[in-house]
Formats: structure tokens, sequence, C-alpha cells
């Protein structure tokens, strides 16, 4: 697999931005309250993707594990809506509890009762579960396939336990949250959506945001250094594994944080968030959109999404061909996803393809490529 | 113990065993601080296996490895690094993604740890050491070209610079002068010569005329082992080397 640093030109990032947010400004007042709860959800999604990209782009990680840390901010969400809205239930615990015969609260629901923890528990507890599963993984040096087969097990471990588990968290039924009271108003309630809406919108800039000051200077290069040749960053004195320890980490981070505002804007949260497709899902936005640009996680998240949707609606059945045949699309003719394609030199490329555009002149000996290059993994 | 507390490095009864393959056999040698040391063998002689036992790549099956006093095994890598083993790997091994002043700001950049990557601009000091490197290498006007873009001979430099930037107290240096013009090699030779004094340097090639122009002792191994050690012209009449490496003078 061939890297190619991607730095999106800044106008090019700006022009990108206003039409963004010229958009989410607009949706609101354009699109119908279904299609607006849509778009924030898919918006929501751009924050996984994000993390999936600091990691897989930028540090080359290929995790089809992020499901994990996606469906337990989820779950943090949904137990704080729950218990905060479960006094008129018997024993004043969550309505569901009845239905298999248990009358205490188990003990880890407890500290859900306080919005502060709550608001924390979303990304700390995810962000730690990765750190803690990452650290294992990199101090043992697993990496490429290996590390992602086991992120992928580690995915179905986890399916599987919650997936069981009908007394603690209602198991394979998952975790209502439309009929939960936030401020005195019911969750699925327009105005409360419309308020995740633009929650939403903000945070994915601010993940943007975030995201970009990680990878810019050192840090980042560092990153870069790790996906492109990992122990020449050792022997310069580096410690990869608490590098990608902590990026692993942040992408958790980030995944919770989705997870928790996708669950509020549809209403549930159940084990299905942590099937194998989604999590692989989630690798396809970044990769149309383009790997190591950030923006294009973002877009690729939103549009993929978007597009899933509206052609789900016009033509059942047929998305999963559509998403396969867009996936084999980027891998063989955009490997750089969309972005990075409009990036390079792909419109030029097209445009001579065309005969549009005449050919640049170039020497022959630009076109070798390095035959070094295979030595260097020894 | 015979450690020797002249020494910078010594490598006492070094054997590396690959699946009952004898990579290094019993391997004794030592550097004093200051010297410039080259080592040639033929192809298989373990030379890339001796300078990855001193970095902690490859754990010897018996022997020990002090550098300043201190054994060197079981420390990982990147802690043998910071106690001032620099590298230069075979092929270069830049980082191609990055730009000429980005793989520099990597090697100069102390203390290595994340948390001052991340909220922390580089000191000054070390933006006038990246200045410096760049001109000790002649990249200047390549600062912000992108190290992939570079010639074969510039990554080689690129990555001497690196390895300078590290400050390190002991270089090995592992064939510099490879794919590079004779005179990128006549300079190569020159800055290596200048480090040493200040700097302990091993250099591993197969060029006769660099390393001769090296004007430095020589250890020449064969079968994992060292074969003889001395000047240039020593070992270039010594018949074991001759039998072994050199070929008959009329070759």
């Amino acid at each position: 697999m061939e890297f190619k640093n991607l730095k999106l030109s800044k106008k090019t990032t700006f022009v990108i931005w206003v039409l963004i947010i010229a958009f989410i400004i607009a949706a609101p007042s354009i699109l119908p309250v279904f299609r607006l709860n849509l778009l924030g959800r898919y918006l929501s999604l751009a924050i996984v993707a994000l993390g999936v990209d600091l990691i897989w782009g930028f540090t080359g990680l290929l995790s089809l594990g992020q499901g994990i840390f996606f469906a337990l901010g989820g779950y943090c969400a949904a137990m704080y809506l729950q218990i905060t809205s479960s006094s008129e239930f018997p024993n004043n615990i969550p309505e569901f509890f009845g239905l298999y015969g248990v009358d205490n609260l188990p003990f880890f629901w407890e500290p859900f009762r306080s919005p502060i923890f709550s608001l924390f528990a979303i990304w700390v507890i995810p962000a730690l579960v990765a750190g803690i599963l990452g650290f294992l993984v990199f101090r043992n040096r697993i990496k490429g396939v290996y590390f992602s087969i086991l992120t992928q097990a580690a995915l179905l471990v986890f399916f599987n336990f919650f997936n069981g588990q009908q007394k603690l968290i209602n198991g394979t039924n998952g975790l209502k949250t439309d009929v939960t009271q936030l401020f005195g108003q019911m969750v699925g309630s327009e105005s409360i959506q419309r308020m995740f809406f633009w929650f939403t919108a903000l945070l994915v800039i601010a993940a943007w945001f975030f995201s970009k000051w990680v990878v810019k200077g050192r840090f980042g290069n560092i990153l870069i250094g790790i996906r492109d040749d990992e122990p020449r960053v050792r022997f310069t004195g580096y410690n990869p594994v608490l590098f990608k320890t902590i990026i692993f980490s942040i992408a958790g981070g980030l995944a919770g944080i989705s997870g928790a505002l996708y669950t509020v804007q549809s209403g549930i949260v159940s084990p299905q968030f942590m099937t194998v497709p989604f999590s692989i899902e989630m690798v396809i936005w970044v990769a149309v959109g383009g790997r190591g640009t950030l923006l294009g996680a973002i877009l690729g998240a939103v549009l993929i999404n978007y597009a899933k949707s509206l052609v789900s609606e016009a033509l059942p059945a047929s998305w999963m061909f559509i998403q396969g045949g867009l996936f084999i699309l980027v891998v063989t003719a955009l490997p750089e996803g969309v972005l990075g394609w409009l990036q390079g030199e792909g419109p030029r490329n097209l445009l001579q393809k065309l005969g549009l555009k005449r050919k640049i002149e170039t020497y022959p000996s630009l076109e070798i490529k390095n035959e070094t290059e295979g030595l260097k993994n020894e | 113990m015979n450690k020797n507390t002249n020494s910078l490095l010594s490598l006492e009864n070094i054997s590396v065993s690959f699946e009952g393959f004898l990579a290094l056999n019993d391997l004794n040698l030592s550097l004093k601080k200051g010297e410039l040391r080259a080592v040639i063998g033929p192809n298989g002689a373990g030379k890339t296996t001796f300078l990855d036992v001193i970095t902690g790549k490859v754990k010897p099956t018996k022997g020990d490895v002090f550098f300043k006093g201190k054994s060197l095994i079981g420390r990982k890598e990147h802690k043998i690094a910071r106690l001032g083993v620099g590298r230069k790997f075979q092929s270069p091994r830049v980082f191609e993604n990055l730009t000429v002043k980005e793989n520099l700001e990597i090697s100069v950049s102390t203390p290595k740890s994340p948390l001052n990557l991340i909220n922390k601009k580089i000191k000054n000091d070390q933006l006038d050491e990246i200045e410096h490197l760049m001109k000790v290498i002649n990249l200047s006007k390549k600062i912000n070209s992108k190290a992939g873009a570079l010639s074969h001979g510039q990554k080689q430099w690129l990555e001497i610079a690196m390895l300078l930037g590290q400050k390190p107290d002991l270089m090995l240096v592992d064939e510099p002068v490879a794919g590079l013009t004779d005179e990128e090699t006549d300079l190569t030779a020159d800055l290596l010569k200048s480090l040493s004094g200040d700097n302990t340097v091993v250099v591993i090639d197969h060029d006769m005329e660099f390393i001769r122009r090296l004007d430095s002792n020589v250890s020449v191994l064969n079968q994992g082992t060292v074969l003889c050690e001395g000047t240039m012209d020593t070992i270039q009449n010594d018949k074991k080397v001759i039998d072994v490496y050199l070929g008959r003078p009329e070759e």
C-alpha cells in the first residue's frame, strides 16, 4: 500500500469549508425534519471517520474495530438518558429491567445519574479502552494485517458480550433514547433533535480543528514516519508504542463522541453498532473521501451515508452493490480517494486523456521509481 | 568481565544464531572514543548483523555489548538510540513523504516524548542546528521539498545529516556511498573523516577506494568473526584476507 502525504491547499480547504458551513446553516430551513435528522446522524458519523483517518490515513493502523468505541460512547449517553428518565418506573430503574426481574440497579449504572460524569464518560471510557487495548497490541509489535484481524476479533468479542447481557444492558434489544427526557422534553421531539443537529455540526468542526492540531507539526510528522518506516523512527530514538497508543486512544475518544451523537439522533443504541460490516464501512468512507486529508473523511462519511439513504429509498437492496463497486473503484482508480485525486495530478491527467490539455514534458528518468524501495522492509 | 574502560564500545564474544546458522561467531571488537573504524567483509560475513546487535534489533545468543560501560543487551532500540548510538541504513531511509526540513526536525528534536512534540514549538537552537546541517549537506535550497523527490545521492546525504542531528556518540554508517558518484563518494569520505575525533564512527562498506580514502583502521569480518585488524596496507598484505575477500592482485 502506498501512501502519499496529501496536504490540501489552504484555498481548497477554505472553499470546501465555506460550502459545508453554508449548507449546515441552510439545512434546517430547506430540509424536512426527517432529512435534517438524517443529516445530523451522518454528520455525527463524520467524527468517527476523522478518528479512522488519524489512525489509518496518518499512522497506517487499519482498525476494523472502531465500532467498539462508537458503541461504548452510545451506551454511555443512553444509560444517562435512561437512568434520569426512570422515575415513573418500578424501583425507579429503567423499564427494561422489569422484563428480566431485576430489582436493583447494576452498580455500574449508578455514576450515570450524574450529567457531568456522563459527559466525560462518553469520550473518556472509549478512549481508555482503546488506549489499553492499543498499548497491549502495540507493545507486542503486532502490526499490519495482524492488527486489523485482532481489532476485528475484539469487535466480535464486544458484540457477543453486549448481545448476551439482558440483565445488565438489555442485550440484543439495546437501549432506547427517543422516549427519554432531556431538559423536560422528549429526546425524540423536534426541538431537541434540532438542538442536537446544531450541536453535532459544531462538534464536527471542533473535531476537525482538534485533528488538524494533532497532525500538524512534529507529532504528526512522527505519525507519518511510523506509517512509512516504523523501525527508522525507533532508531531515531522515538518510542512508536507511545505514539500509536496515544493516537489510537484519541481515535477511540472521537468514536465515542460520534457514537453518543448518533445514538441520541437515531433513538437507540444496540449491539448492532458493533457488527463487522459497520466498522468496515467506516474505513470505506475514509478511503473514498481520501486518506490522510481529514476533510475527505468528513465528506466521505456524510456523502456516502446520504447517498445510501437516498439509493435505498429508490432501489431497495441495491445499495450493497453500489457500495462494493464504489470501494473497488476507489482502490483501483482513485487510490488516494476523491479529495486526494482532486488535489493531486488527477484532474490534469483526466483532461490530458480527453485530449483537452497538452501533456507536460518530462524527463524519462523522472518516471523511474526508486529501485531501493524494495529493500526497505527487510 | 574484562570491560575495557578506555573503549566507548566493546563487543565481547558475541554470537548470533539464526536457526542454527551462525551469523556472528564469537566476535570481539572494541572501539576507542573518537576513532574512525572501517568494517569490511564479503557478503554474508555478518556486517549488518553486527550493526543489528549494537542497535538492539537482534539479540545475541551469547556474549555482551558494552557502550559507555553499560550493557546494551535487552535494551529497546529507541533506548539505545537515546543513549547515543546513531545508525544510517544501507539503502537511504529518509521519510519520503516529509520535507527535508521535517526530516531534520525529527532527528534534532529532544526530548523525544509525544507530549513535548505535540504542544511545544521546536527550540531555536534546534532550528539553528537544522540550518547548519542543511549547509553541511548542501541542501539549503531544497529545504521545503519532499525527501522523496531528492536524488539518490541527496537522500544518502540527508540521512547522514539526520544521523548528525541526533548528536550520537557513536555513529554506525552502513554503506554510505552505495550508488553515489565518484565526486560524491570523495565528499562523503572527507565528511566522515572530519567527524572522527569528536565522534566515534564505524563505516561499513565494500568500496575499497572509499575505505582507503578514509585512512583509518580496518576490521575484516568473515563468517561472523574478525579475521584481521589493522591499517589498509596491513590488511591488504594479509594472506588470509586476500584469500577470502580481496582476491588475487591481478583481479
